[in-house]
């Protein structure tokens, strides 16, 4: 039977074979592999069967650690069981993996191989994690292609089940997980024909079971566990040639045929190099290309890493080989060598000394390269060769970077290519929010479905996820595509937004003759003279042929908003020439009826629009022979900017940063802070114009904020002495300031658009009520004047005085400065506003101990942070250990702090005499309860520091470097849902039950936004989410009520936008509060599907009928004898189906299980009114003193 | 005037004459065992409510309407927030699983026609409300194989633009009635709105293009303002039986003049109502303001009283006074037209 020809990306290939022969799947969202989990869970949630005919269960669990436990229960109960994982997930199932191979337990991991953060996270692709995991008895067997994924992840399970030995089956995170292929897909039938019954049915007989028990998991004493531990040696003996077999079965069915290490290149070859993954591909293409040329190379790429069968490699490398680099895509710091490396040394040299090598001793060198998804080239591939036929031999090399610190890197050619020209090579840049990749991933499939050519697609993205850019990477031609590398001559080159052209270079990447398409609101007339100079020189010189549309045009009139995916790609079909216009045609409307289709027919019919529209309004210009714009790229940053920000993070920002050498970067990943700032990004279509005849001066605007991007000052009315023409200013309205100016000012170039102030506006003109005193306005015109009102406003008008403000109250409060400004989180993001206002209330005191996610993307992802610094270069100082220890690192800062303030105040007593009693003895008994009484005490340690700083003896120099230890500190522990309910529960109930004074803030959304959407125990119930695409069926847990029992943690439910107040209070009480402090922070998100403009109505609306009831509850009351619970909101008034239809993420469940819906909404709004109940209860509690006060009135 | 009448209960029994009253009258084809229908509101969007209306001696229901706005704006509002922010962050390249089918508004409004036929052997008229001759009159034929017995379009338009003349309105309602009554083979009534220049008019051009009942009168809810939250807010009242009296007027007028069925609606809340609906011309008289605010039962309140007071005025049959009153019958035919209005006047004097 012939096979389908698909196209599809590295997780789902893997994903779906996984699904197909395995009962139980235990998953676990992390980057790159959680597509794997989430396709695995929506088929079985659309009743999709395993080759048996059942459909597997898909569970998600808490963590990668409760996931692999999982999967060792289920197997050994007898499931076929898997799971999907990468970097951290792997590392945290280390414990469970060294059991189940101990246990000879067959089952099969897929992993999307991903960088193990070390001096930074980084999501992107290496093999640091497989190689963590090495050690611990499993086979490991690499996929360097998407058709490889698909073969390989059917062979590991044929061959684990033969050989009992476990299977990580491994591929590159994003450069594999997320490249498109066109590929031959498996069937049902060859599945059947790979996996042999008998021995699904001897793992199902191994298993526990009380019908035959027996006892697995002893513990044994040094008299017998070595012996036991040995006692397994057969199975890995054997196991190499099972997973042989395996493959040549494979190739009798399949037709293709892969080795455990498999040579390409010269049969003569004198140099070889040996890696695995996707690096491999590149190398083919390079050695074929190379070889052709007679150039004496090859290549053995490695496919079974563990078990290492050294005879296997030895039988692969050619015998007139002289010279050997051994690429490594990981770094083992301190290793005579990486890994890779050093079981090729090992094997050679044992076989040499054992006289079985067939060949002389080759010299051999080992390097590294593609660490987190670092383009790989067949220009550093031959580099390698260049370096292995040098008479000396760089060993420990790096390629791909350039290595000025230790002289260690490999030069290469960057020129060198060995793309055919019959491969058309095209590159996209888009808008994140356009649907440029979607319309490509179309492509792609049309291509490769309507013609004979292969085709690939590879997709990067933005660090940021407001105004981001992507860049779609699309190869086609008559033969497989091998090219892992990123498009560098397009043969086709569109820009799908105008302002790009400012900010990138991309012309460069077209070839000469090539084609460049813009999407443009100038016409064919127009458009030339409104290019940058450089880029007009660019087309004239490479000759190109260059066409413009007014897309956005187009897609307006057909009601497609500003999605102008599918008209660009009309574009592409229409000038490209890939297929007749027509046929082209007629494949976009059919893509488009298979893609939108089950969205309905007016999603369907408007994309049709716009692809008939399209045609129309593109147009050839004809390019003139001289560039003569006026127009330069403005600098990436501004020149005032400090030195290291120009020169390193400002070629980050320019996408440059490739080019940096290893000098460039700190040694141990320490950055400073303040640098969003100088990241000017210029992304939203409207901003805020304040009318300060109207504004009544809440100051709610500045609350809500996401990217503090609109900000409040008073100041004395001198100050405006220099003001630019167009600064507004009126008289302050409040008793505190009286007689002062008062100013409400935009940011222009960091706001994001979203218009959560305006919406927030309550001030409206009495005349004209749409009018309010924030409108939204385009932000072109006013992009200059509201700059230079923007730096005076920062420059020349003093931040208010701390002292002087009620910081107890939401106007108070946004009279301070924020220090977390212009972030790259979403527009409209519901938590920035929080971590916004904690900035401003102690940032210049806070430690921050931030876990993986969203913030710690927005709050610490290169090139810039948001993070700032006060005219007195304090602010928040801030980092991120891991995903699931957040709470036990911020307890780390706590218990420093308490240990050296501790010290410190023991020092000062010491040194009382020489400091002077008085200054000692006040500095020891400070009241540091307000701002008044910190910055009374800064000037203390201020005027202690001057009397330190000439002494000479140990403790005046201990006591000088911890004097800052006598002001007090705020410990923030920050993050997300899946976080504080799910993985890191654990550790922030222990760090909570710890009594020291921390303050936790959990931001949360109710699902896992930063990975996309998938399902935390937060997630209320019918909700969909991933991993509950059937919508949850339980209610959200109760992390407030579970903390409140032990009696001394405060505890605080707050949602902005349904009690700003409240919300202030809570957070100020909780900092005071002397021991542990939970808030948790209703914040909405991108993944609840609704309008982020109006995130403060949703607030409310939850609040309202009961899903977010809001409390605070305060130990201290208890010690007064009083109810330590106030409920600050009302009884339900709404139902939760009131609330819950207004947003996708409920809505969407009447769309796909609608009776189920029903029935989750009225168990919800039943368990809603409940657990109103219990609060109010709780509430009305007596305590002790209220009866005695009640008795005394 | 008040119709008097008689007071509820057994004292005038259907037996007193001998024989049943004849309740049953034919409207858009359809034999419906009395003239008393319920109108299109979301009381019938629940099937245990249908067979309670059923049971209460209701003769037939109208389906809440499908609305093309839904159907647009459901569409939109579900593929807009499902790709929001997709695809353009490394991490998160989508928000939500994305089923491979939906069932979208309109399916779980033919799945509701479909449960509503087997819950009830009443006939079901399905509705649709919308205003452009877009791909949602598809849905007209898709109602159809649902099994409704009828369609019942309801053409709800209010035209702001200032350019817009009359008449391009009015050819708009025509067109949309041939369109949607080409596509399906059960009868279509169209529910519309007085505002014409010329309802007659109107009325007999609905007619032609192959409406076989006109429904009088959409009711519009006007917006209200909300005073402390300066918003306009909708604002939802029910009618009040002084309402009848427009649609009344216009049943009379055309009853006898044009082929189309005519259906009386607006302010019906009482026996007299619906005799008065039917004697103008009406075939039916539809409800559902007294049902919210009475509960189901009142219909067989109704029809019991109406049944009382035909048997106390000797009335045989529904037929018989069907457009009694209308003005081709009625004694003072100009009582409908412009003389109405000035006696009304001239009355409070």
């Amino acid at each position: 039977m012939a096979r389908p020809k698909i196209t599809l990306d590295g997780n789902e290939a893997a994903a779906f074979v996984a699904h197909k022969v395995n009962e139980v799947c235990a998953i676990y969202p992390i980057t790159p592999s959680s597509p794997m989990g989430e396709w695995a869970d929506q088929w079985s949630s659309e009743g999709k069967a395993n080759i048996w005919g059942t459909i597997p269960q898909v569970v998600e669990l808490q963590s990668e650690g409760g996931a692999s436990g999982a999967v060792h229960g289920a197997l050994q109960s007898g499931a076929l069981t898997t799971t999907f994982t990468a970097s951290q997930g792997l590392l945290l199932m280390i414990p469970n993996m060294y059991k189940i191979a101990g246990e000879l337990t067959s089952t099969v991991f897929h992993v999307s191989a991903r960088t193990v953060a070390t001096h930074a996270l980084s999501i992107f692709g290496d093999h640091s994690d497989v190689m963590a995991a090495r050690s611990t008895g499993w086979g490991f067997l690499a996929s360097s292609s998407i058709q490889e994924i698909m073969d390989m992840a059917l062979i590991s399970q044929a061959a684990t089940l033969e050989g009992r030995v476990p299977i990580v089956h491994f591929f590159d995170g994003f450069r594999s997980s997320h490249e498109v292929q066109k590929i031959e897909q498996l069937t049902v039938e060859d599945m059947k024909a790979m996996i042999d019954n008998g021995l699904v049915r001897a793992h199902r007989a191994r298993a526990l079971s009380p019908d035959r028990p027996v006892l697995r998991g002893t513990a044994q004493n040094p008299d017998v566990f070595f012996q036991a531990r040995e006692a397994a040696n057969p199975f890995y003996e054997a196991f190499p040639a099972i997973v042989q077999k395996a493959m040549d079965k494979f190739a009798s069915v399949v037709g293709r045929q892969y080795h455990l290490f498999d040579y390409a290149g010269a049969p003569d070859a004198e140099r070889v190099i040996v890696l695995m993954g996707s690096g491999a591909e590149t190398a083919l293409e390079a050695v074929d290309y190379l070889s052709k040329q007679g150039e004496k190379i090859g290549a053995v790429i490695v496919r079974l890493f563990r078990p290492f069968s050294s005879e296997a490699l030895i039988g692969a490398l050619p015998k007139t080989v002289k010279s050997v680099a051994v690429l490594d895509r990981t770094k083992e710091p301190g290793a005579a060598g990486e890994p890779l490396y050093q079981d090729v040394l090992s094997a050679c040299a044992e076989a040499a000394s054992f006289g079985r090598l067939p060949f002389p001793m080759p010299k051999i060198v080992g390097g590294r390269y593609g660490l987190s998804s670092k383009e790989f080239t067949p220009a550093m591939v031959k580099g390698v060769f260049d370096e292995l036929a040098k008479p000396k031999l760089k060993n420990h090399f790096s390629v791909g970077i350039k290595d000025d610190v230790t002289g260690n890197s490999v030069d290469y050619d960057p020129s060198f290519t060995t793309e055919g020209d019959d491969v058309i090579r095209c590159l996209f840049y888009g808008l994140g929010s356009d649907g440029t990749v979607g319309a490509n991933k179309n492509s792609i499939k049309i291509i490769g479905g309507e013609t004979d050519n292969y085709a690939q697609g590879y997709f990067v993205y933005d660090s940021k996820k407001s105004g981001s850019i992507t860049v779609s990477h699309l190869r086609f031609g008559p033969r497989p595509i091998r090219s892992t590398y990123l498009v560098t001559s397009a043969n086709f080159l569109a820009c799908h937004a105008f302002v790009f052209l400012e900010k990138y270079d991309m012309l460069k990447y077209l070839v000469p003759g090539g084609t460049f398409l813009i999407n443009s609101p100038y016409g064919p007339e127009d458009v030339w003279g409104k290019l940058p100079k450089k880029v007009q020189q660019q087309i004239i010189d490479k000759k190109a042929k260059f066409y413009v549309i007014d897309g956005y045009k187009v897609a307006r009139e057909t009601g497609m908003g500003s999605r102008v995916n599918t008209i660009m790609q009309t574009c592409f079909f229409a000038i490209s020439g890939v297929l007749p216009k027509d046929e082209a045609i007629a494949a976009i409307k059919k893509a488009i009826k298979k893609t939108y289709g089950a969205k309905g027919d007016e999603i369907v019919n408007k994309n049709f629009a716009a692809v008939d529209g399209t045609l129309a309004n593109l147009h050839e210009v004809q390019v003139p022979e001289t560039a003569t714009s006026a127009l330069a790229m403005p600098p990436v940053v501004s020149d005032e900017a400090p030195e290291f920000v120009k020169e390193t993070l400002g070629k980050i920002i320019a996408n440059e940063g490739d080019d940096l050498p290893v000098s460039a970067m700190p040694v141990d990943g320490t950055f400073p802070t303040a640098t969003a700032q100088w990241e000017k990004r210029n992304i939203a279509l409207e901003i805020p114009v304040w009318d300060e005849k109207i504004c009544i001066q809440c100051g709610k605007c500045a609350l809500v904020c996401p990217h503090a991007a609109i900000r409040i000052k008073v100041y004395d009315e001198s100050r405006l002495k220099n003001a630019p023409a167009t600064f507004k200013s009126v008289d302050y309205k409040g008793l505190e300031f009286k007689g002062m100016k008062y100013t409400v000012q935009v940011a222009p170039e960091d706001c994001t658009g979203c218009a959560a102030c305006a919406y927030i506006c309550p001030a409206k003109d009495k005349s004209n009520v749409k009018h309010k005193s924030l409108d939204m306005a385009d932000q072109m015109p006013l992009r200059e004047p509201e700059r230079e009102n923007f730096n005076f406003f920062l420059s020349s008008l003093p931040e208010v005085d701390r002292t002087a403000v009620k910081i107890g109250t939401v106007k108070g409060s946004q009279f301070l400065q924020p220090l977390f400004e212009f972030s790259g989180a979403c527009a409209g993001c519901g938590e920035t506003p929080y971590v916004k206002l904690v900035s401003q209330l102690f940032g210049d005191r806070a430690i921050i101990a931030n876990a993986t996610g969203c913030s710690s993307i927005y709050g610490g992802n290169l090139p810039t942070t948001p993070w700032a610094v006060n005219p007195d270069g304090r602010g928040p100082t801030w980092s991120n250990s891991l995903f699931e220890d957040n709470a036990e690192f911020g307890y780390g800062f706590r218990l420093t702090i308490d240990k050296h303030t501790e010290y410190a105040r023991e020092l000062l007593t010491r040194l009382a005499p020489q400091v002077g009693e008085d200054l000692a003895s006040d500095l020891l008994g400070a009241d540091q309860s307000d701002e008044a009484g910190i910055a009374a005490q800064r000037k203390r340690v201020d005027a202690l520091k001057a009397k330190l700083k000439d002494r000479n003896d140990e403790e005046s120099k201990d006591l000088l470097s911890l004097a800052d230890m006598l002001v007090n500190k705020s410990v923030w522990i920050m993050g997300g849902d899946g976080w504080a309910y799910d993985i890191g529960y654990g550790g922030l109930d222990h760090v909570l039950a710890s009594g020291r004074n921390v303050n936790v803030l959990v931001l949360d959304t109710e699902v896992y936004s930063n990975t996309g959407g998938q399902c935390s125990k937060a997630t209320p119930i019918g909700a969909v989410a991933k991993f509950a695409a059937s919508g949850k069926p339980l209610p959200k847990k109760d992390l407030g009520m579970i903390a409140m029992t032990y009696g001394n943690i405060y505890v605080a439910r707050v949602a902005m936008g349904a009690s700003d107040n409240q919300t202030v209070k809570a957070i100020i009480e909780a900092e005071a509060y002397d021991g542990p402090s939970l808030i948790i922070a209703y914040s909405h998100c991108i993944a609840h599907g609704f309008n982020l403009t109006e995130g403060m109505a949703h607030q409310k609306e939850a609040v309202e009928c009961g899903a977010w009831p809001l409390f605070r509850y305060n130990p201290d009351l208890a010690k007064e004898g009083k109810n330590p619970l106030k409920l600050d909101s009302r009884p339900p008034k709404i139902t939760y189906a009131d609330y819950a239809m207004t947003e996708t993420r409920f809505k969407m469940l009447t769309k796909s299980h609608p009776d189920r819906a029903r029935q989750l909404m009225e168990i919800g709004d039943a368990e809603l009114k409940t657990r109103w109940h219990l609060y109010e209860q709780l509430a009305a509690m007596t305590c002790g003193n209220e009866e005695k006060e009640e008795a005394k009135s | 005037m008040h119709v008097a009448i008689v007071p509820f209960g057994p004292a005038h029994s259907l037996s007193a004459w001998g024989k049943k009253m004849d309740l049953s009258t034919k409207y858009l084809g359809l034999n419906l065992k009395n003239p008393l229908v319920a109108s299109a509101s979301p009381l019938c969007s629940d099937l245990e409510t249908l067979t309670h209306m059923e049971e209460t001696g209701l003769s037939a229901v109208v389906l809440e309407s499908l609305f093309e706005e839904q159907i647009r704006k459901e569409e939109q509002t579900l593929d807009h927030f499902l790709t929001q922010g997709t695809e353009s962050f490394a991490e998160a390249l989508s928000y939500f699983p994305e089923p491979s089918s939906f069932d979208r508004g309109p399916e779980e409004y033919l799945e509701y026609i479909r449960k509503a036929k087997e819950a009830v052997s009443i006939p079901v008229i399905a509705s649709l409300n919308g205003v452009s001759s877009g791909g949602w009159m598809d849905y007209a034929k898709r109602i159809q194989e649902a099994g409704a017995d009828a369609l019942e379009l309801n053409i709800y338009y209010i035209p702001t633009d200032l350019n817009m003349p009359g008449e391009k309105v009015e050819q708009m309602y025509i067109d949309n009635v041939k369109t949607v009554c080409s596509a399906v083979s059960i009868p279509v009534a169209v529910k519309l709105s007085p505002f014409f220049s010329n309802m007659a008019n109107m009325a007999a051009r609905l007619d032609k293009a192959g409406a076989r009942g006109l429904v009088l009168f959409n009711r519009f809810y006007q917006p209200d303002i909300d005073l402390e939250k300066l918003e306009v807010v909708p604002n939802l009242v029910l009618s009040t039986p002084e309402e009848m009296r427009l649609p009344l007027r216009w049943i009379a007028i055309l009853y006898g003049r044009i082929e189309a069925d005519l259906a009386g609606t607006s302010g019906i809340h009482r026996a007299e109502d619906v005799l008065k609906m039917l004697m103008a011309g009406a075939k039916v008289a539809m409800m559902t303001s007294a049902l919210l605010v009475h509960g189901i039962g009142r219909a067989a309140d109704i029809l019991k009283a109406m049944t009382a007071w035909m048997e106390e005025h000797e009335y045989e049959s529904v037929e018989q006074m069907t457009g009694s009153m209308s003005q081709k019958s009625c004694p003072e035919p100009s009582a409908f037209e412009r003389a109405n209005y000035m006696k009304v006047l001239q009355s409070y004097k």
